[in-house]
């Protein structure tokens, strides 16, 4: 009987610490940085040791992938109350939820370094109020490791190719070294879906959602199997490039910087990065944005504003860029000790959008919760037309349709490069 | 004191309060995602679920992965029940080795074998120290869809025998030896005994087994996902994309509501065809 009553009394011991350490760590007022950003856990400890680790209060950071973050944070403003005090997500996760964040104009003003206008003004979603701070940005180039340089073709500068060069040394490539050796992200964590709107469409029919199922479009399919035939067809397992690249499966890549950085990293001296190629109507690139914002249902809203001055600080986003491969905002000057894929990859992404030829295709603006499925009608239209071998013309007409309906049921006008339109952007 | 004849209701209460919240309430909610539209009962999910262009293919490939998958895992689990059930010693080691995959996660399970099929896994390794092929080979690339699916059941065999395994072992283990000894006295080979006084007896076991390996195999997901990606779509695999990458609750819904319809649909197959009657019971 004693040793019961020992027992009941350890027990209730034990439950009485373990609610009152829970209280504890409650009220600790800890900000909730709720990020799709820096999901990798390296990133993440970075951000957490090396960025966040200088801001005058606890920060609990928590990245994952855009699924549960998009249900939680959906769930939190259907309740009307929750604990995620500070959101850090890519423009297209804000656009699906412009009700649901406060206006941050005040916090835009009081920056010591402006942030790019471009992208501030990407950051109001359309509306009059500040939805999200842009917070970092990144871009999309390609890559190829040195040994892969001696089968350029002849007479081409490899800061201004075209598409035709591409598929040249690609085949080159796949000939002299006992199989193809160009690689894309097209499994299902890669981006796939950004070569195809951001860099394939507006270089080929100078435009990404009007001219989808146009003839110029049919002949760029044409040309994109002859690339996808000197592919390595392992390209759809690969997420990211780097990977890939390092283990010397694939020479010549396209991908994310921030997805290519290991590889930069690791070998500096073995890879160098070089703007997309050019198509007839122009050298079409991806400029992706992050952004900052704060839900309506954060409990201290100054104090998730203070983390969100705190972010866009000139050292802060030097230290962001460190710890992501994600580029400052703001006018900040790099210091010499940047790491080396910086190094390799900052000329690459100037020589990009400086080129005379350069294109960017935005990223989708007023699409809404219905930007996934925007994203599957193109990687849909890459699996049918490259891997499944469908019709072309008949894939394009298809997916024309239900690009249509989703285009216009969200009622998004055209965003560059399409000419601006009155009402949803038409699909031709 | 209560009523006696309340005690085994409110004995089971808590067990339905928790059935009730936590299975029957989220699945009534979902049946509602995937039945309306804009808050009116409506197929429209259903709709735009099977004129997706993946829809025939994942349906097909989950029917044709259960359907080779299963009579494979019954045969292999009735083989190994048969050798574990006559074994004297070292019966738990091998009952043990045999069980281990139940312990893992499906996606480690995938993991696995996508670390052995690999360009530069085990199996080109051990190929390739052999003499038998001149380098790398990609046995896992969109381009070969079959060695695709082999690869897939291979796994999925290794993976979920065992679950089969420890059903018939425990049904094996209530057959009464008598009755295979009369069986012997008659003159009765070893397949014989197997086909005339184990397998009757071991009905109801299998027609548990064959339910439950059934509707997990239309569950298929993370192995498939692990060695194939997105080339080999099958049902779960839509179910996630539809949700995550495409937020369509509605249309991830109904594509949970026809794995469910099928997985019933084979469900009352499996209990009309293996029925046993009360006499035939051991």
């Amino acid at each position: 009987m004693k040793r019961l009553r020992l027992f009941r009394a350890l027990v209730a011991a034990s439950l009485a610490t373990g609610i009152s350490v829970g209280a504890g760590t409650a009220s600790a007022q800890e900000l909730l940085f709720w990020s799709t950003q820096a999901n990798p856990v390296e990133e993440a400890q970075a951000m957490r040791d090396q960025v966040l680790a200088g801001f005058d209060g606890a920060v609990d950071f928590q990245p994952q992938e855009e699924g549960p973050f998009m249900t939680r944070i959906e769930a939190e403003l259907q309740a009307g109350s929750g604990q995620i005090d500070v959101i850090g997500a890519l423009h297209g996760s804000f656009a699906s939820i412009p009700d649901g964040l406060v206006d941050l104009t005040s916090v835009v003003d009081g920056l010591s370094s402006p942030a790019s206008a471009t992208y501030v003004e990407l950051g109001k979603l359309g509306t009059g109020e500040q939805k999200y701070v842009p917070w970092m940005q990144a871009t999309y180039v390609m890559a190829a490791s040195r040994e892969a340089l001696e089968y350029l073709p002849e007479g081409a500068d490899i800061n201004a190719l075209t598409y035709d060069q591409l598929i040249a040394w690609a085949t080159a490539l796949a000939e002299n070294t006992g199989g193809p050796k160009f690689g894309l992200p097209a499994g299902p964590q890669g981006l796939i879906h950004r070569f195809v709107q951001g860099n394939l469409y507006p270089s080929f029919t100078d435009s990404m959602v009007t001219k989808f199922r146009s003839a110029e479009a049919e002949a760029m399919w044409g040309t994109m199997r002859e690339l996808w035939a000197v592919t390595n067809p392992s390209s759809t397992n690969y997420g990211f490039m780097q990977e890939p690249l390092i283990t010397g499966e694939v020479w010549l890549a396209w991908d994310h910087i921030a997805r290519l950085a290991n590889a930069f990293n690791e070998r500096p001296d073995d890879f160098v990065a070089f703007p997309s190629p050019a198509g007839p109507t122009g050298r079409g690139f991806m400029p992706v944005v992050a952004g900052l914002g704060v839900p309506v249902t954060a409990a201290d809203k100054d104090a998730s504003n203070r983390l969100v001055a705190y972010m866009m600080q000139p050292d802060t986003q030097v230290a962001t860029l460190r710890a992501t491969n994600f580029y400052p905002v703001v006018e900040v000057a790099l210091p010499d000790d940047m790491p080396d894929s910086v190094r390799i990859s900052g000329p690459a992404i100037a020589a990009q959008s400086a080129s005379a030829d350069a294109n960017p295709g935005l990223l989708p603006i007023g699409l809404g919760p219905a930007g996934g499925e925007f994203n599957q009608v193109y990687r849909d239209t890459f699996e049918r037309i490259l891997l499944a071998g469908h019709d072309i013309r008949q894939v394009l007409d298809e997916q024309a349709e239900t690009l249509r309906t989703i285009v216009g049921t969200a009622g998004a006008p055209c965003w560059a490069p399409d000419p601006a339109s009155e009402g949803a952007c038409p699909v031709e | 004191m209560t009523n006696p004849r309340l005690l085994p209701y409110l004995l089971l209460l808590p067990a339905t309060l928790f059935l009730a919240f936590f299975f029957i309430m989220p699945f009534v909610q979902v049946a509602w995602m995937g039945l309306s539209a804009d808050g009116a009962l409506s197929l429209d999910q259903f709709r735009t679920m099977a004129s997706h262009w993946k829809f025939q293919p994942a349906l097909v490939n989950t029917l044709l992965l259960a359907l080779i998958v299963v009579p494979m895992q019954l045969a292999l689990a009735l083989g190994m029940a048969s050798i574990v059930t006559g074994m004297g010693r070292g019966r738990e080691v091998v009952l043990y080795i045999w069980t281990i995959p139940l312990g893992i996660s499906d996606l480690a399970a995938g993991i696995v074998w996508l670390a052995i099929l690999d360009q530069t896994g085990f199996l080109n390794s051990a190929l390739y120290s052999l003499g038998l092929i001149p380098g790398q080979v990609n046995w896992l690339t969109y381009q070969s869809p079959w060695l695709l699916f082999a690869a897939v059941i291979v796994a999925e065999v290794w993976r979920a025998t065992a679950i089969m395994l420890v059903i018939l072992v425990a049904g094996m283990g209530l057959i009464p030896k008598e009755y295979y000894e009369a069986a012997e006295v008659f003159g009765a080979g070893a397949w014989q005994r197997f086909v005339k006084v184990t397998l009757p007896l071991l009905k109801p076991s299998i027609q548990t087994a064959l339910i439950l390996r059934t509707i997990l195999a239309f569950e298929v997901f993370a192995v498939v996902i692990a060695l194939a990606g997105t080339n080999l779509p099958v049902l779960m695999g839509e179910t996630y994309t539809w949700q995550f990458a495409m937020q369509r609750r509605g249309v991830a819904a109904a594509y949970a509501l026809v794995i469910l319809g099928i997985s019933i649909a084979f469900t009352v197959v499996f209990l009309l065809a293996l029925r046993t009657r009360e006499e035939q019971r051991a």
